[in-house]
């Protein structure tokens, strides 16, 4: 086990940089999941820690040790891969096996190993086959166990469940945590889908465009978020948001009505009010909150809750009912959301309003 | 099962198209063009000297008298053990040399990586004609002439297998080869352990068009050997026409035996060959 270090990390190819000085600490035993759209940057931090991408500028310790010009071998890591990387001419023992290969332990010592991981793994039944006799999730299964055979200081996964169908995805998503609850051993996990992130992680980093737009447990990230990209980006489905403009103390929303807002200091009047489908609910309107009406467009009935979209103005809004009251198409439906659980952006730099 | 089978197996005569009748038929003749000089072949070797002139493909009065002869015959099989050191010397050594330079130029980014496969990929447009005085001027300044080395240098490493090999590892993820680096194998280990498994179909191509290719060459060791007990089994053949005022039955039965690794390779690889000339876009 063993903490991670990032300070002021960048990469560029050419003149291009595309991480720009990026500082992380990631403690001991800590389950970090590295979340953002495709091309922010996360996949080449993840492959610099690893040591399969050249670091530009800045520094990474592993365990307290600048491993800036160290190989991958020599950082004891393990990685595990978005298309698993197990040897088609391999059977599962020998894939396992890999992971020791600079290990100098006995044969029969090794072979204890791959067998325990196996077990671990519930991979006891497939050692001798092959790994295209193998399901999706036997695949990954294979892989986080040459990961593991090597009992490594981190284990690095770079989207390793981004190829697996949804069912699947969710059951790898649940072993994995489990794993690493039973082993404690510090994790750094990319992925671009924030409800793995949400589900996995201890602390989620959000990057955008090669920068860290905020670190945080999953539910500071849910309720405070720091700018709308993160409020956008975490939770699902999206946050709403309706563009607004300040005047004494109420916003005058573009859907139509007004809203009381409490005391903030945007750069410009123009505000972005943003609120959670979840604690949008059809409900007379209230005293305090803000209340949107319009014609029903979409319903996506969920079981557990009913997802209802309405035409506001020319804004189409996500509420949520609960899964027995299914609104029609047409109907025409207020949703209400309480005043404390609204958001409040500044529309020009898209940062969070503090409320003073 | 058995109507499934039956009908997969015959197609009814109303089904078979117009177009697939005119290419069977171009098919057949081409066929029948190929195989029957090597039917001669064969049908000669089976012929004693007052026969050869005689055309049925058939003999009159079959003989083996012909292999038994050339089998006896010690510089046959001394150029059938040239030809065989020849074709597996040079085959093994464009499987190591080919793929490791493929595989370099494939997975590793280096200044002046795109020149060097340019100027690899152009050699590929140099007639062998053209390069067979250099080669000769090259095997005389260093005494390579009349040797085995001298017969194999020229073909120790090809632009063609170079290439074939750097397309084919280019399909190999990366992924394989960091997870192996992170395993802690070295870039060669890698290269032998990880990467040349993955592309065995195109070492299986490679190596069957280099020994095929060295089996019957014929111009440039005809050139580079003097000696008798070095030539390959082509060169020692047209030698035999030459010296023995032309005896058709025994070049013929020499043809026959040479052919036979040949036929075999082909029987017994013909997938890969296939394959082979598909990815490379060759025509064999």
């Amino acid at each position: 086990m063993a903490t991670i270090e990032i300070d002021r990390l960048v990469k560029r190819y050419g003149q291009t940089a595309v991480v720009h000085g990026i500082d992380l600490a990631i403690q001991d035993g800590e389950f970090v999941v590295l979340v953002g759209p495709s091309g922010c940057g996360k996949s080449t931090t993840l492959r610099m820690i690893a040591g399969l991408e050249e670091i530009s500028d800045g520094q990474i310790k592993i365990d307290g040790r600048v491993v800036n010009d160290l190989q991958p071998k020599d950082r004891n890591i393990a990685m595990v891969f978005q298309n698993y990387a197990i040897y088609p001419h391999m059977t599962v023992a020998d894939n396992i096996a890999f992971g020791l290969y600079r290990s100098k332990l006995a044969k029969s010592e090794k072979r204890a190993r791959v067998e325990q991981v196996a077990q671990t793994l519930g991979l006891s039944h497939l050692l001798e086959r092959r790994p295209s006799a193998l399901s999706g999730g036997q695949r990954q299964r294979v892989a986080i166990g040459r990961a593991m055979v090597r009992d490594p200081a981190a284990f690095l996964f770079d989207e390793p469940l981004s190829n697996l169908d949804a069912q699947l995805r969710t059951q790898m998503r649940i072993e994995i945590k489990r794993l690493h609850h039973r082993l404690g051993t510090t994790s750094v996990f990319v992925t671009h889908d924030q409800v793995e992130a949400m589900t996995m992680a201890d602390r989620i980093v959000v990057m955008r465009d090669g920068r860290i737009l905020q670190v945080g447990s999953p539910l500071e990230l849910y309720e405070k978020p720091v700018d709308v990209f993160t409020a956008r980006f975490i939770g699902s489905p999206t946050m709403n948001l309706i563009p607004a403009s300040l005047k004494e103390g109420r916003a005058d929303l573009s859907i139509g009505g007004s809203v009381k807002v409490p005391s903030l200091s945007p750069s410009t009047p123009d505000i972005l009010v943003g609120i959670r489908p979840q604690d949008f609910t059809p409900a007379e309107a209230g005293s305090s909150g803000m209340s949107a009406s319009g014609t029903v467009v979409v319903v996506e009935t969920l079981g557990s809750e009913t997802l209802v979209h309405i035409e506001s103005g020319d804004q189409t809004i996500v509420g949520s009912a609960p899964g027995r009251e299914v609104p029609k198409i047409g109907e025409q439906l207020t949703l209400h959301a309480p005043a404390e659980r609204l958001y409040y952006f500044d529309r020009t730099t898209e940062r969070t309003l503090a409320v003073q | 099962m058995t109507s499934v089978a039956s009908s997969r197996g015959s197609l009814p005569m109303s089904r078979i198209r117009p177009g697939r009748i005119v290419s069977w038929t171009l098919l057949f003749i081409g066929g029948i063009i190929m195989v029957t000089p090597l039917l001669f072949m064969l049908s000669t070797s089976l012929k004693d000297a007052s026969q050869v002139y005689d055309l049925r493909v058939i003999p009159a009065a079959p003989t083996l008298d012909n292999y038994i002869e050339i089998l006896g015959d010690g510089r046959f099989t001394r150029w059938l053990i040239n030809s065989t050191i020849v074709a597996v010397i040079v085959t093994l050594s464009n499987v190591f040399f080919d793929s490791l330079v493929g595989y370099t130029l494939a997975k590793f980014r280096f200044r002046g990586r795109y020149i060097v496969f340019i100027a690899i990929l152009s050699t590929l447009m140099i007639p062998t004609e053209m390069l067979v005085l250099p080669w000769y001027l090259m095997a005389s300044r260093f005494g390579w002439l009349d040797s085995y080395w001298g017969i194999m240098f020229p073909g120790m490493m090809t632009a063609f297998g170079t290439f074939l090999m750097k397309q084919f590892f280019e399909s190999v993820p990366d992924d394989f080869l960091e997870a192996a680096r992170i395993d802690g194998l070295n870039e060669f280990t890698i290269w032998w352990k990880i990467a040349m498994p993955l592309v065995t179909p195109a070492l299986s191509a490679l190596a069957i068009f280099t020994f095929l290719g060295n089996w019957t060459a014929f111009f440039w060791p005809l050139i580079v050997t003097t000696s008798a007990e070095l030539y390959t089994l082509p060169v020692g053949l047209s030698s035999f026409a030459v010296e023995q005022s032309i005896q058709w039955e025994k070049i013929m039965t020499g043809a026959s035996i040479a052919t036979l690794p040949t036929l075999v390779i082909f029987l017994f690889l013909q997938r890969y060959i296939v394959r082979g000339v598909m990815l490379a876009g060759l025509k064999g």
